[in-house]
């Protein structure tokens, strides 16, 4: 199948051959990641965006070298240096990098939604780099090419994304992405942290860790942000690591060979313990070698690499 | 002697419950006669055959936005949107800067209706002095003002001690206190209704206990004070049920619904169209059949828009950025015909009573009804008549509507303000 979609806003709407198709494209972008020269003349003239109204060194920095290696023309934006704090609004920031000729704009940005907008504005096309709480498309297909590497099949697997779930884009694009692909996905965290209805995205809600873990092919950690404990959401760091946290016994439950992942920076001894961070089962460091390769294909795919301008 | 023959129409009087064929004579703004047959003397005449004559329409919660926020609307703007919506007559909100919580700005609010010179502008006060919810306003000064109701709508009095002190304060007044109801610590930070498309959409909730809990301590209030209490806009099943249970009991509690929470569920957030932002929030399926079924039993007594306009600009943001409120006044009577009349929830007549009798008994206006010798405010529908909604052709400065693009049905197509046609949409005038 061919690429049709302007943009990348989330997984929600994607289907399963786009998915595939994506995944697939970045079997050959990884190959180019493996050899000395990383440089392949794919994206040459045309210029790529990234728009960064939250601070993000790994999401920011991936995206870069993704273009670079492309040989696409590369500006970083980010709101402590632009305009943004002269009070100029998303959709005049956008304008203003359209009208410079951006091909590809890549938005990260705290409210949810924020991507839509800027897609409904300018004609470049636009990639959400994780907007609030809503989707973090790229860092999902990145585990799924992760997982779809070392398990060969997504279709059937067990996968458990336990911690703030509430909060968390990362878990969402996941639920969307992993369901789709037919893999089967429980959650897992404190009550306060499980937002309203999730049942209906497909995923089974779980209390306790141990049943999450029970049998689980995948295991998913998420990031804890320290200041939901001010905000009551969980009692104590002590707490949350004591029901939350994953460590080896715990792991144990899990199937052999199962893979842990963390969407990072990781909470050392909070949401993971160090000897599990860094773990045989851990794939973590994987995950971001894998994030380049994803954002290379997203970048081919939606940058009109080597697809003749109509 | 200025004279005007509406002829040839059903009379729909909502107090008798009744649609009947009649004629309506106006006489120096006041209706001199209703009647089959009658004559205009040397007095114009307006050939309403195949319409529908109601009292003129009142939409008691609007907000007007003057003074202080006259580029989202001014009273002559909203007015204008009120004639062409059918209103003769509308309640405005007292969140102006500065907030309606004295008698200079319910006299300025007067007078720059009376300036306007289209429809009947009845200010409602501030509870609590800024809406601050500490202090109590000096009501009686208010109400001596021209102040028809008394509210902090925008936001609830978050402290039950002032609202029970409030509500006393009222009732010795003899005003109804309105209340929006919103538990502030739930709300904080929702944008929408808490559920499953807030989960998908990764937008902040608002879960329907922050307005439940809120009903549900003011009827008790009520309840306790005596006080009359409206709850404005009522938008979840669990309100009506609280609703419901009061007026069983007996408590002095009535209600409110707005077109776009009984049209409208969470679903039409979906894209983060800023046209949905409102709050309360648009709220789920069982929710709008509850508040249908509660506008069918009488549980809830009027229709009321909140019509909430903004500039463009405020509303092309950011969906979480962007301030609640939706334009409703042009588009509320269709709403109501296409949803409620045509499906068959409400008749006609009830439909008229929750915007005329029903809203008029709760200020207490002499307005809602059609009888001789009162002031002639007349709306003609055109039930048969439909338009696709087009913000482009709004009286009202906000184009911020869910609706564009909607077909509407039953629609006004006069507005008579004592005796003076205000919206004429296309009706032949024979002088």
């Amino acid at each position: 199948m061919n690429w049709k979609r302007k943009d990348l806003l989330g997984l929600q709407n994607l289907s399963a051959e786009e998915i595939k198709l994506i995944l697939d494209t970045a079997v050959p972008m990884k190959e180019i990641l493996g050899r000395a020269i990383k440089k392949v003349p794919a994206l040459r003239g045309r210029t790529v965006v990234t728009l960064f109204y939250e601070p993000s060194t790994r999401t920011r920095t991936s995206f870069e070298l993704a273009a670079k290696y492309l040989s696409a023309d590369s500006v970083n934006i980010s709101t402590a240096t632009s305009s943004v704090v002269k009070g100029e609004t998303l959709k005049d920031t956008a304008r203003t990098l359209a009208a410079m000729g951006a091909d590809v704009v890549i938005l990260r940005h705290p409210m949810a939604g924020a991507p839509n907008l800027l897609a409904r504005t300018i004609r470049a096309a636009v990639i959400n780099a994780g907007d609030g709480a809503h989707e973090h498309p790229t860092q999902a297909l990145l585990d799924m090419f992760t997982v779809r590497e070392k398990k060969g099949e997504l279709a059937g697997l067990n996968v458990a994304i336990i911690g703030d779930v509430l909060h968390s884009r990362v878990a969402r694009s996941n639920i969307w992405g992993f369901t789709k692909m037919g893999a089967r996905v429980r959650i897992c965290g404190p009550a306060t942290m499980i937002p309203p209805e999730i049942e209906a995205t497909g995923v089974q809600v779980c209390t306790r860790i141990e049943e999450a873990l029970d049998g689980a092919d995948v295991v998913m950690m998420l990031r804890i942000q320290l200041e939901r404990q001010q905000q009551g959401l969980f009692p104590s760091i002590r707490e949350y690591a004591r029901l939350f946290g994953l460590n080896r016994e715990r792991l144990a439950l899990a199937r052999p060979g199962a893979l842990v992942m963390h969407p990072g920076p990781m909470n050392r001894g909070v949401e993971i313990s160090p000897e599990v961070a860094d773990g045989i089962n851990s794939v973590i460091n994987e995950q971001v070698t894998n994030g380049v390769a994803v954002r290379m294909a997203l970048l081919y795919l939606l940058g009109g690499g080597g697809i003749p301008d109509a | 002697m200025h004279k005007l023959l509406i002829k040839g129409g059903r009379v729909i009087d909502p107090q008798a419950g009744k649609m009947f064929a009649a004629d309506i004579l106006i006489v120096e703004g006041e209706i001199a006669a209703v009647g089959p047959g009658l004559e205009p003397g040397e007095g114009a005449v307006m050939d309403v055959a195949g319409k529908l004559v109601a009292p003129g329409l009142i939409d008691m919660h609007v907000h007007f936005r003057e003074p202080g926020f006259e580029a989202k609307e001014t009273i002559a703007s909203g007015s204008r949107a009120a004639a062409r919506g059918g209103f003769t007559a509308v309640a405005c909100m007292p969140n102006t800067d500065p907030v309606a919580d004295n008698r200079a700005v319910i006299s300025y609010i007067k007078a720059r209706a009376k300036e306007a010179g289209l429809v009947k502008v009845y200010p409602i006060g501030a509870l609590t002095r800024g809406s601050r919810g500490e202090e109590l306003t000096e009501m009686a000064d208010l109400k001596e003002a021209g102040a028809v109701a008394l509210s902090d709508d925008g936001r609830s009095v978050a402290s039950a001690a002032v609202m029970r002190r409030a509500m006393q304060y009222a009732r010795m007044v003899g005003l109804p206190v309105i209340s929006h109801c919103e538990e502030p610590t739930l709300s904080a930070g929702g944008v929408m209704h808490e559920g499953y498309i807030s989960t998908v959409l990764g937008l902040p909730g608002i879960p329907a206990a922050a307005e439940e809990i809120m009903v549900a301590r003011d009827i008790i209030l009520s309840e306790y004070t005596g006080c009359p209490l409206h709850i404005a806009h009522v938008s979840t099943a669990g309100s009506v049920r609280l609703i419901r249970e009061a007026k069983a009991r007996g408590v002095p509690v009535t209600a409110e619904v707005t077109p776009h929470h009984f049209t409208l569920t969470d679903r039409a957030v979906a894209d983060y169209d800023t046209s949905t932002k409102v709050n309360p929030p648009l709220r789920t399926e069982e929710d709008v059949a509850a508040l249908k079924e509660a506008l069918a039993d009488g549980t809830i007594d009027v229709i009321a828009t909140d019509h909430a306009p903004h500039t463009l600009e405020e509303k092309d943001v950011e969906y979480q950025q962007a301030p609640f409120g939706l334009v409703g006044l042009e588009t509320a009577l269709g709403l109501v015909w296409t949803e409620l009349v045509i499906p068959g929830v409400l008749s006609p007549v009830e439909a008229i009573r929750k915007l005329t009798v029903n809203p008029a008994r709760i200020l207490g206006l002499q307005e809602g009804v059609l009888k001789v010798g009162g002031d002639a405010d007349i709306t003609i529908i055109d039930p048969e008549l439909t338009e696709v909604v087009d913000p482009a052709t709004f009286a009202s400065k906000g184009r911020n509507t869910p609706f564009a693009g909607r077909r509407l049905q039953g629609l006004p197509v006069a507005t008579i303000v004592k005796g003076q046609v205000v919206y004429n949409r296309n009706l032949a005038m024979i002088s």
